[in-house]
């Protein structure tokens, strides 16, 4: 598989970066050094195998159902960059 | 279960008739106090970014960690809609940017979700009922909210839902008109209730449902059934966030209609999202999600397998509540009608007020007394179930007094209002106002002498015909106040005017 | 006292301890040594008045006979530890001014112990590198040199500044995170000891989140005793980490004196890669005679899949760290794109603008690998290698109780020697790697000197919460080892 400068442009406005055109090439061409790299995992069979899902042999910890935590508007809005009477401001947003 | 299909719900087009098939995926909130993975509350309407917790704003460092509540109410949910509970889960990460979406991603569960295939019996208003079949139910986080007309180039975004936990509820499309569409969602909303698990609020957002709606010839949706192949149905679009019963009947009715003409004008449809504008009645697509999707899910590594031991399952299936089939199939057993029966198991309030009313009294009258006489004054006073002024134990008291004869119908119905409006014991009322009926011989043949005397023509008439004797009854219930007992009024005329048994 | 810097976290705590000194005085000399060496650029924030109070706090409690574990001793965190009203960076542009309002449970734990934070140190950009070179506060510098050159070396990554700072005695110990090798391969490059504990062991509540199945905290230190002392404050059972395991704490220093008599060491024979420089195999060869000699017994083992570990860990915390990074997004903190036309531009400048060269690219692997199409060829595919590489480490720890390998596949390097090529970069963690994809504790000791005079470092790998026995190997190696060198302070001059 082969990433082309549309692939990466399209995965760039996926991962909501702005790419500037003249590095889309470029990019390309570090990311195909790569996956050609990673190609190898290829070679291995793996059928059958399970995907990994957890590396610790536990159970998933449940936290009771009690409100602990919350009431922190203030200090929600210390490192806004954006922000009017509690609440996060944006660019409007069109449906 | 198959049916035939009812002629009305066919759309008609120009080059012939057309089905509908709907499938619906239901967001439900769960009821719990705190959030699916953090601490803050999950109360309504509190001030903006009140209510979040480091965690749900999505701030560096911060974890999920699972609260037990959601995951016992989820399943409850499961085994409320007769489905498979699966003892191994995973949360996996729905990958997209949004405003309201602090962590850049919706921790949800894709491939292996907590509850598998179930199913939901609806009734239909000419006493047929049809089962939905549910695909599957996870839980997930609910986005927090943009507000758009605070101002005139910005939104606001308030994360005080942000991190709530949702049941997303999917069902097969296995309904084929905006009736089932509605009774559907109705009975879904039940069951949640009468579980527990859901408040169904729909004003306040707890209930949405997103409707996919397509189109196909008739025969279609047969083949469908029989080989499971969707390429029997037509192109199927979303409709976002319906949050009304009624809504969902206009919205399904509207949507069909376009795609039917659509069609007919040689057109295609495309899958998508559209939006329903209750304003205009109408759906339009919606352009902002338009966008490729690719939601880039995985499992969420902050958080492990959720495995369930087939113990604790059991142990909440032993405490489920009876639910509204079981109820249902219990009060016709008690001899309601199925009609009665579905409206009453309708709203578990409701039926629990019934099964107040209809202790130790035959369960007919209590139910006709309940939809005539109780919902009747609610409805006029615009009053919920929950907000009745007379005690179920109240109601059941007059019911009793009417079937010993001790007052009235017709008294019982006065004692009802005075009851309703000042209050009182039913019975203290009877015997404070001599609202007794009368069963006296002797005073109810004293009342017929004064009716004959007052009316002797009356008498021949009655002679002559009589079939007119009901005239005579009714002065006679005049003379007592209505308080005589009809039956015995009757028996005393027969008597007294020689009228044959039979007229 | 000559210079109380020089002393390890053990001897401080002991003068401390026997009142010596204050920690007044031990952590002054500390901010002294941090201004000295800003050269080394191993900080990103320095706190020296928190410090200092800290200190003053410290001492009143000693007097009061109420001393914590790490009573007044002065440690560094690296800069991916959020720190309730101290400026958080993970070395980015993205974080702007971030100050968290709330502390990782990690430095949480420490500072319960009574330790004294003396500043924020610098790393690669979110932990992503292996040389500290992708840090948007500049590159950090080892403080040791070749012999007889001038040239700058990294001083490893991700956790360079932690391990400039320990290597140079700015602090007395400091705390690191390891996803793929950022605390051993830092450690073996500037002559310190470096843990990674079982994942699982320290919370990851608070710290800045790269790959999440695979980042670890852990101390970076001057000695293996150090690292014990340090392990037993850092590490804890959190509720707020689903991650978390539920197993007690050990007090880890009380295992350093067992010994590793009758121990069985692995040697897995795929670690001997073509490529690697003689002097590392052979420091290697040594550090397994040296474990022979106090009475353990070397057994080779096969770890088969060890050459897919590499390829399958740029899939995996690539694509973790595209989601985990989903959040730097210009809404509620951080850096945000001047006039942003509308919130697509917000958040692309945004990003654009915050996000360095290589934390981009890893975002766009991550991207990629997950997208509609590929993610049963890559995401799926490597997840299943991680359960192959799993079992690998389960068979091999059949037949033994540790595993000796190199740390690294040779010394420091230049800076910029290896910036150009990202693969070339990625193989400094081709021994530590697969430590991270199997969850597994590993650590890394200084072995000795290549001949240029640059430290080298042996790496030992313990089962699954086995940190006491892998403390045990590790201290033989150390007492064997014996290495007392010191960098030449060339950036106080």
């Amino acid at each position: 598989m082969s990433v082309d400068k549309d692939t990466v442009r399209r995965i760039a406005k996926l991962a909501r970066l702005a790419v500037p055109e003249e590095r889309l090439e470029p990019m390309a061409g570090e990311l195909n050094g790569i996956f050609k790299w990673v190609e190898m995992l290829g070679e291995v069979k793996v059928d059958g195998v399970p995907a990994l899902t957890s590396v610790v042999a536990q159970k998933l910890k449940w936290r009771k159902d009690e409100v602990t935590d919350g009431g922190n508007a203030d200090a929600l809005m210390t490192n806004a960059p954006g922000g009017e009477d509690h609440f996060f401001t944006v660019p409007k947003v069109v449906e | 279960m198959s049916r035939t299909i009812k002629g009305q719900n066919l759309i008609k087009g120009s080059s012939g008739e057309w089905e509908i098939v709907i499938g619906m995926e239901v967001h439900a909130q769960v009821t719990s106090n705190s959030k699916l993975f953090s601490g803050a509350s999950t109360a309504f309407g509190a001030d903006p970014n009140s209510q979040v917790s480091f965690v749900d704003a999505g701030m560096p460092g911060m974890l999920p960690v699972i609260n037990e509540k959601c995951i016992e109410q989820a399943v409850r949910t499961g085994l409320g809609l007769k489905a498979k509970i699966n003892l191994r889960s995973l949360f996996d990460r729905k990958n997209y940017f949004y405003p309201d979406l602090p962590q850049g991603y919706q921790i949800s569960q894709f491939k292996d979700p907590i509850v598998g295939e179930g199913e939901v019996t609806i009734d239909l208003k000419d006493g047929t009922s049809i089962l939905v079949g549910i695909e599957r139910l996870h839980l997930e986080q609910d986005a927090g909210k943009s507000i758009h007309d605070q101002h005139p180039d910005q939104s606001f975004v308030d994360l005080n839902r942000s991190g709530v936990a949702l049941m997303e509820i999917v069902t097969k499309p296995h309904m084929r008109s905006s009736e089932e569409a509605a009774a559907f969602l109705k009975k879904l909303r039940a069951i949640v209730r009468y579980l527990g698990t859901c408040d169904g609020n729909m004003d306040e957002g707890s209930m949405r449902a997103d409707v996919n709606v397509s189109v196909c010839k008739p025969g279609g949706y047969e083949k469908f059934r029989a080989d499971g192949s969707f390429k029997h149905l037509g192109t199927r679009c979303e409709i976002k966030n319906v949050n009304s019963l009624r809504f969902i009947a206009q919205a399904v009715e509207y949507e069909a209609r376009r795609q039917v003409e659509i069609i007919e004008e040689g057109g295609t449809i495309r899958q998508e999202t559209r939006l329903f504008d209750s304003k205009q009645g109408e759906t339009r697509s919606m352009r902002s999600k338009e966008e490729a999707h690719d939601y880039r899910y995985f499992p969420d590594p902050d958080l492990l397998p959720l495995e369930l031991e087939q113990a604790w399952v059991d142990a909440i299936a032993k405490s489920l509540p009876e639910l509204p089939d079981e109820k249902r199939a219990r009060f016709i057993a008690q001899g309601l009608s199925p009609y009665d029966a579905s409206v009453l198991v309708s709203e578990r309030e409701l039926a629990d007020y019934f099964e107040d009313l209809a202790q130790g009294v035959d369960a007919k009258a209590a139910a006709n007394w309940l939809n005539n006489e109780i919902l009747g004054r609610l409805n006029k006073a615009g009053l919920a179930i929950t907000e009745v002024p007379v005690t179920a134990s109240a109601n059941n008291a007059i019911i009793r007094m009417i079937s010993d004869n001790t007052i009235s119908g017709k008294i019982a119905k006065d004692l009802l209002d005075i009851v309703w409006t000042e209050g009182g014991d039913p019975k203290a009322v009877v015997e404070a106002r001599g609202l007794r009926q009368v069963t006296d011989t002797g005073a109810i043949d004293a009342a017929i002498e004064a009716v004959i005397a007052a009316n002797p023509e009356k008498v021949e008439e009655v002679k002559a015909k009589p079939k007119l004797s009901a005239w005579f009854v009714g002065q006679v219930m005049k003379q007592t106040g209505g308080k005589a007992n009809p039956a015995a009024v009757n028996a005393a005329l027969k008597t007294r005017l020689n009228l044959p048994d039979e007229g | 006292m000559s210079d109380p810097t020089a002393m390890t976290l053990a001897e401080a705590r002991d003068a401390l301890k026997a009142k010596k000194m204050s920690s007044r005085e031990l952590t002054g000399a500390f901010v002294a040594a941090i201004a000295a060496g800003r050269g080394l650029n191993a900080f990103i924030t320095e706190t020296a008045e928190t410090a200092l109070a800290m200190a003053d706090a410290s001492d009143r409690r000693i007097a009061e006979g109420k001393a914590g574990a790490l009573e007044g001793l002065p440690l560094a965190i690296k800069d991916l530890f959020c720190t309730k009203g101290t400026r958080t960076t993970a070395a980015s542009k993205i974080l702007g001014n971030f100050v968290p309002p709330y502390e990782s449970t990690v430095t949480q734990n420490l500072w319960n112990a009574g330790a004294v934070m003396l500043g924020k140190t610098n790393l690669d950009e979110f932990a992503m590198g292996s040389s500290n070179e992708t840090s948007a506060f500049g590159p950090v510098f080892n403080p040791w040199r070749s012999k007889g050159s001038n040239q700058n070396l990294v001083p490893g990554g991700s956790s360079g500044g932690s391990s400039s700072a320990v290597a140079a005695d700015l602090c007395l110990a400091a705390t690191g995170t390891d996803t793929g090798g950022s605390i051993r391969q830092p450690a073996a490059v500037t002559g310190t000891v470096g843990l990674k504990p079982t994942y699982g062991r320290c919370s990851r509540f608070g710290i800045v989140a790269f790959a999440s199945s695979l980042d670890q905290a852990g101390p970076m230190t001057k000695t293996v005793r150090d690292a014990a002392i340090m392990l037993t404050s850092m590490a804890s059972i959190d509720p707020k980490d689903s991650t978390s395991v539920e197993t007690p704490v050990p007090d880890y220093e009380s295992f350093l004196t067992q010994g590793v008599k009758g121990l069985k060491v692995g040697i897995p024979k795929e670690y001997r890669i073509d490529g690697i420089p003689a002097d590392v195999v052979a420091m290697w060869d040594k550090a397994a005679d040296w474990l022979k000699s106090q009475g353990a017994e070397i057994v080779e083992v096969s770890l088969p899949h060890t050459k897919y570990a590499l390829p399958t860990y740029y899939i995996v915390a690539p694509a973790e760290a595209s989601s985990n990074l989903a959040r730097y997004d210009g809404v509620r903190f951080g850096h945000r794109a001047a006039s942003p036309r509308d919130i697509t531009d917000l958040y692309e400048r945004s990003r654009g603008e915050g996000f360095g060269a290589e934390v981009q690219r890893r975002i766009l692997i991550g991207t990629y690998v997950l997208s509609a199409g590929y993610y049963d060829a890559y995401y799926s595919r490597a997840q299943k290698l991680r359960t192959l590489i799993k079992r690998d480490f389960d068979q091999a720890f059949e037949k033994c109780d540790v595993l000796l390998t190199p740390s690294t596949p040779g010394p420091a390097f230049g800076v910029g020697a290896k910036t150009s090529d990202p693969l070339e970069m990625y193989l400094q963690d081709v021994f530590t790697v697969t430590v991270n994809l199997a969850g597994l504790p590993g650590i890394s000791v200084p072995g000795g000197l290549t001949e240029s005079g640059l430290p080298l470092g042996l790496q030992l790998i313990g089962k699954a919460f086995d940190e006491g026995t892998l403390l045990r190997a590790a201290q033989a190696v150390e007492t064997a080892a014996d290495f007392k060198a010191k960098p030449a302070k060339w950036w106080t001059a």
